[in-house]
């Protein structure tokens, strides 16, 4: 158990790559009770989430339904990623636990020129139930409410018997997640794991984002990094160009000057794992320097593998220098597995 | 005195097992395999390099953290346990047995006497 920002939590239940392979082939669970739940209600509260998040959830069709976005700062820096959902009456945001009161502290001081109620739900817990299998698992628990979850599509989600469920998740798998009430929460995990489901450790949750190519905050975002840097310009909206967010004159300014810095994948056949701050170089452009923002061994490929931020370049292999050697990999997609697939398109 | 086959330890959390001959067994603890985690990959001496005592002469990889693995003692690199490269998963299953490292000829088996024993590695992982 570790101290995870005041949360006592489980790097591993036991191997951390038996957990990740029983996500990718079977059905795992996951305690993510330590989200910050924040709830919006007032009749600004489109209105204030349009304003706060670089996403517009003018394009969620119905309640339920999540997108995910950055929030920014006025000079285009990530200051969380997030979940944004709709509920009946107002939004949803599930925001990082490590960045809880940097956000409170902004969005507190947003939030006062609007006519909104801000609740953080702390009376919830959160499960997440992720895998192939994990339908099957769920359909097997007697909560007669994440049967109404079948006919929707992903990011979709659906409200009853005070539990909000929804077709999202953190490891590239199909899954769910459950927002509840703390006791029910216990027994959904009680008849989660009889169903089959794994208990599913903080290290297991981190390779299988990694594969699946998913930031986390501190490592590929911060409040210096915009979200061109860290593959996040499909999360940008700017379709509506009267709606304002905070960042947004910034964004614009960074794009019209072009973009320097790109998030990628990296795959290396030598047996040495990258760590974040890792320096990266390339062979044929020696004034140019990249950095790791997350390295692990992937499970799945039996390799080791990155996400790596690197200036805007055609290079198709970088190397660092670790323990005294050369080490390289190949540069490609910032993603590595999608359903068990292998993804990874490296560069030609 | 020590006995032959008797395990002493580093601080540093390996452990090494002499024989009759002076030859020195070395792998990482119990305890050691435990907070590294899941081990990927492991780097071995080459065989004949000499090493002194406490000199980094291995590398363990984990899912967590890359670790130097130190000689206990001096001497001279004579076999290491090739298994280890493909399947370095062995150490948290076996780290005293089939997950041993390298074996050395030592310099002078009777420095084998100046490592921890059982009860002092226990104790200085406790505190």
């Amino acid at each position: 158990m570790v101290d995870f920002h005041g949360w006592s939590m489980p790097i591993n239940y036991g191997s951390q790559i038996t957990e990740h392979n029983a996500v990718r082939e079977n059905c795992g669970i996951f305690d993510v009770s330590h989200m910050t739940i924040l709830d919006f209600h007032g009749e600004d509260s489109e209105l204030f989430i349009r304003k706060l998040i670089a996403n517009d959830v003018k394009k969620l069709k119905q309640d339920f339904e999540g997108l995910y976005s950055a929030m920014l700062n006025d000079n285009g820096g990530v200051i969380d990623d997030l979940i944004a959902y709709r509920l009946d009456s107002g939004y949803r945001l599930v925001v990082n636990c490590a960045t809880r009161g940097e956000d409170l502290k902004w969005i507190s001081t947003k939030v006062k020129d609007y006519e909104v109620e801000m609740i953080e739900r702390d009376d919830l817990s959160m499960v997440a139930i992720q895998g192939p299998k994990s339908s099957e698992v769920l359909s097997k628990c007697p909560a007669p409410i994440v049967r109404a979850l079948e006919s929707k599509k992903k990011q979709q989600g659906v409200f009853g018997n005070n539990m909000f469920a929804t077709k999202t998740g953190y490891t590239g798998e199909m899954g769910f997640e459950v927002i509840l009430p703390h006791d029910q929460a216990i027994n959904l995990w009680k008849n989660a794991v009889e169903a089959g489901a794994e208990p599913i450790g903080l290290g297991a949750r981190d390779t299988l984002r990694l594969e699946a190519g998913m930031n986390l905050y501190g490592f590929e975002m911060n409040e210096s990094i915009s979200p061109y840097e860290c593959n996040m310009t499909w999360t940008v909206d700017l379709k509506d160009e009267k709606r304002s967010f905070f960042g947004k004159e910034s964004l614009l300014k960074q794009a019209s000057e072009g973009q320097h810095l790109e998030l990628v994948g990296l795959i290396l056949d030598d047996r040495t794992i990258l760590r974040q701050g890792q320096k990266l170089q390339f062979v044929s452009s020696a004034d140019l320097e990249g950095i790791v923002t997350s390295g692990t061994y992937s499970p799945t490929l039996k390799k080791p593998i990155a996400l790596a931020r690197i200036p805007k370049t055609t290079e198709q292999i970088c190397f660092a220098e670790v323990r005294g050697k050369k080490v390289f990999a190949k540069i490609g997609t910032p993603r590595f597995i999608k359903e068990g697939q292998f993804i990874f398109k490296e560069r030609t | 005195m020590s006995t032959t086959n008797e395990i002493r330890y580093l601080a540093s959390h390996e452990w090494g097992r002499i024989d009759e001959e002076g030859i020195l067994t070395v792998g990482i603890s119990d305890h050691a395999q435990d907070l590294l985690g899941d081990i990927v990959f492991v780097e071995l001496p080459d065989i004949g390099k000499t090493l002194e005592a406490e000199e980094e002469s291995a590398i363990v990889e984990s899912v967590k953290a890359a670790s130097d693995v130190y000689s206990p003692l001096s001497g001279e690199v004579i076999e290491v346990n090739e298994k280890l490269l493909d399947e370095p998963e062995i150490v948290n299953g076996s780290p005293y047995e089939e997950g041993w490292f390298f074996k050395i000829r030592l310099d002078d088996g009777s420095e084998f006497e100046n490592l921890m024993t059982e009860e002092e590695y226990t104790n200085s992982c406790e505190e």
